[in-house]
């Protein structure tokens, strides 16, 4: 019962790391109606600019500052200098669908080894803020410590912050319409552009939070987060990527399920299971499970 | 007053708007009739700036807007509501209002003009939490009229808002058109395949085919002229 119980704690920690790049993918997503695969690159890049932050400063609270604001600005230089002229130049017919797909999986590619060449492909220790000690209760120790609650919590609370953004704020509800219809979005007076650039801010600043979190008590590579992204567009998928609540609860149900894979079956099971679990999901409920259904027809 | 002069517009080599000139007055309704193809569309949409022209100019209200981007034209009165339900079907019906005023940044002012679309249809007054996908054709022309009346236009660009909706509807809808222009002052410019329907409400009926203007006058006069009627009217 004990090894269940752990199993779960670390299915949660593992799951809300997972929650918080699928709600990077899903911002983007709902702003752009594209799935950007480079949000691993702008993640990694921001990571490591708080590990420079970390080792010139001392300050892991700064060292998150910079990693949201980098990320965030990452995201929207991105979007305005790159995404934009890419809309504008193949925004109709075949390649309007695959376009984008290829050029963030240049992009992850590019941002790679960009960071390879300013930080090397050597591993940099990148020390956890909290205690990693499992909390204590009675003579047991649990596999969840200070640093899993405080993903945990950074989750929550950034899952909170952007729904209450998207449903609450005009702004939120600027960002939905640019991404469901920006034709009508425009005759509404949005001016679309800048809006989606704030999506794309949005994403990266979540996709920092999510690099700077996952990479805290670990090795920092160039590499560090590509697995991360796999899991994460999984949990989204899960979720249904219209959906933040979606994206957190897909990336905890995925985080709980592929814990008790790696504790019951082994380690060699978890990439498998991740890729069936996506395949069966877009074949039964490609909405997701919090997708909505279709529409009436007139 | 709504002044086109010398409109050329081209998809690629077709020139589908070829040198049109007409004037619209101000707080009055224009109907332009023509069959699949003749432009009206194009028409449309470049007057509203979603498509570019490649000579003429067009004045609202003495200001030239040639050019201008769709989503400063609205700051300036100009509101298009295009062809196929012009909502989101994703929002709901309170969210597709919404967006036609979330430019002016007041909200009293829009909430304003939400109670007045709701007075204007009370049936979106049932629905405003609905998502417009589960709306029917005819509630959904409503929620686009709905949500260009919000953004408090001086000039409606309204295209086939008539097209699928059976005929009590379209009834309601050329109602509610006829309406906006006798009693709130809206300039309208009225694209429609239903000739005679447009026609009957409009002061001005512009007959295009093949992107030039055939004919242009008083709406009731092309009504009677049998020429006109036989070869583009269609009845």
């Amino acid at each position: 019962m004990q090894q269940i119980i752990n199993t779960f704690l670390i299915g949660i920690s593992i799951g809300s790391i997972y929650s918080l790049m699928a709600l990077a993918l899903v911002l983007v997503w709902r702003s752009t109606r594209v799935v950007n695969f480079g949000q691993a690159g702008q993640a990694i890049v921001s990571t490591y600019v708080a590990w420079e932050v970390v080792n010139r400063s001392g300050s892991y609270f700064l060292a998150f500052i910079f990693a949201v604001a980098i990320g965030g600005l990452l995201g929207g230089l991105i979007e305005s200098g790159l995404m934009r002229t890419l809309f504008k130049h193949a925004s109709e017919g075949p390649i309007a669908a695959v376009a984008p797909v290829i050029v963030t999986l240049g992009l992850l590619g590019v941002i790679r080894a960009v960071v390879g060449l300013i930080w090397t492909n050597e591993g940099k220790r990148f020390e956890s803020p909290v205690d990693t000690a499992g909390f204590v209760i009675g003579d047991t120790t649990l596999p969840f410590s200070r640093l899993n609650l405080l993903i945990v919590v950074m989750a929550a609370i950034v899952m909170i912050i952007f729904s209450i953004v998207f449903q609450k704020t005009n702004l939120g509800l600027s960002l939905r319409a640019a991404a469901y219809n920006p034709e009508i979005a425009r005759l509404s007076g949005i001016r679309v552009s800048q809006t989606r650039t704030i999506g794309w801010v949005f994403a990266g600043a979540a996709g920092g939070v999510a690099g700077i979190l996952v990479t805290s008590n670990d090795t920092l590579t160039p590499n560090s987060l590509d697995t991360l992204l796999v899991f994460a567009f999984t949990a989204a998928v899960i979720g249904g990527l219209e959906s933040l609540v979606g994206a957190v609860v897909g990336g905890l149900v995925l985080g709980i399920g592929l814990s008790f894979i790696l504790i019951y079956l082994g380690t060699s099971l978890v990439f498998p299971t991740a890729f069936i679990v996506l395949v069966l999901v877009l074949l039964i409920r490609p909405a997701g499970i919090f997708g909505v259904k279709g529409a009436r027809s007139a | 007053m709504l002044k086109v002069e010398r409109l050329v517009v081209e998809h690629g080599a077709i020139r589908a708007i070829d040198g049109i000139s007409f004037e619209v007055a101000t707080g009055s309704l224009a109907a332009v009739i023509g069959s699949n193809g003749a432009g009206k569309t194009t028409l449309l949409r470049t007057l509203s700036g979603l498509k570019e022209s490649k000579l003429g100019k067009v004045w609202w209200n003495g200001r030239e807007i040639t050019g201008m981007k769709p989503e400063d034209l609205v700051r300036r009165g100009i509101s298009h509501v295009s062809e196929g339900k012009s909502v989101i079907p994703e929002l709901t019906v309170k969210e597709n209002l919404a967006l036609g005023g979330l430019w002016r940044g007041n909200k009293s002012e829009l909430a304003q003009s939400i109670e007045e679309v709701v007075n204007l249809f009370p049936r979106l007054g049932e629905r405003m939490s609905q998502r417009a996908d589960t709306l029917s054709g005819g509630e959904r022309q409503m929620l686009a009229i709905g949500r260009a009346w919000v953004s408090k236009p001086s000039l409606l660009l309204l295209d086939e808002p008539s097209l699928g909706l059976a005929p009590l509807v379209v009834e309601q809808i050329f109602a509610t058109v006829s309406m906006l222009c006798r009693e709130r002052g809206i300039t309208i410019v009225l694209v429609e395949q239903n000739a005679m329907g447009a026609l009957s409400i409009a002061d001005k009926g512009i007959i295009i085919n093949l992107g030039v203007i055939v004919a242009q006058g008083d709406a009731k006069q092309l009504i009677d002229d049998p020429a006109l009627r036989s070869a583009y009217l269609g009845y």
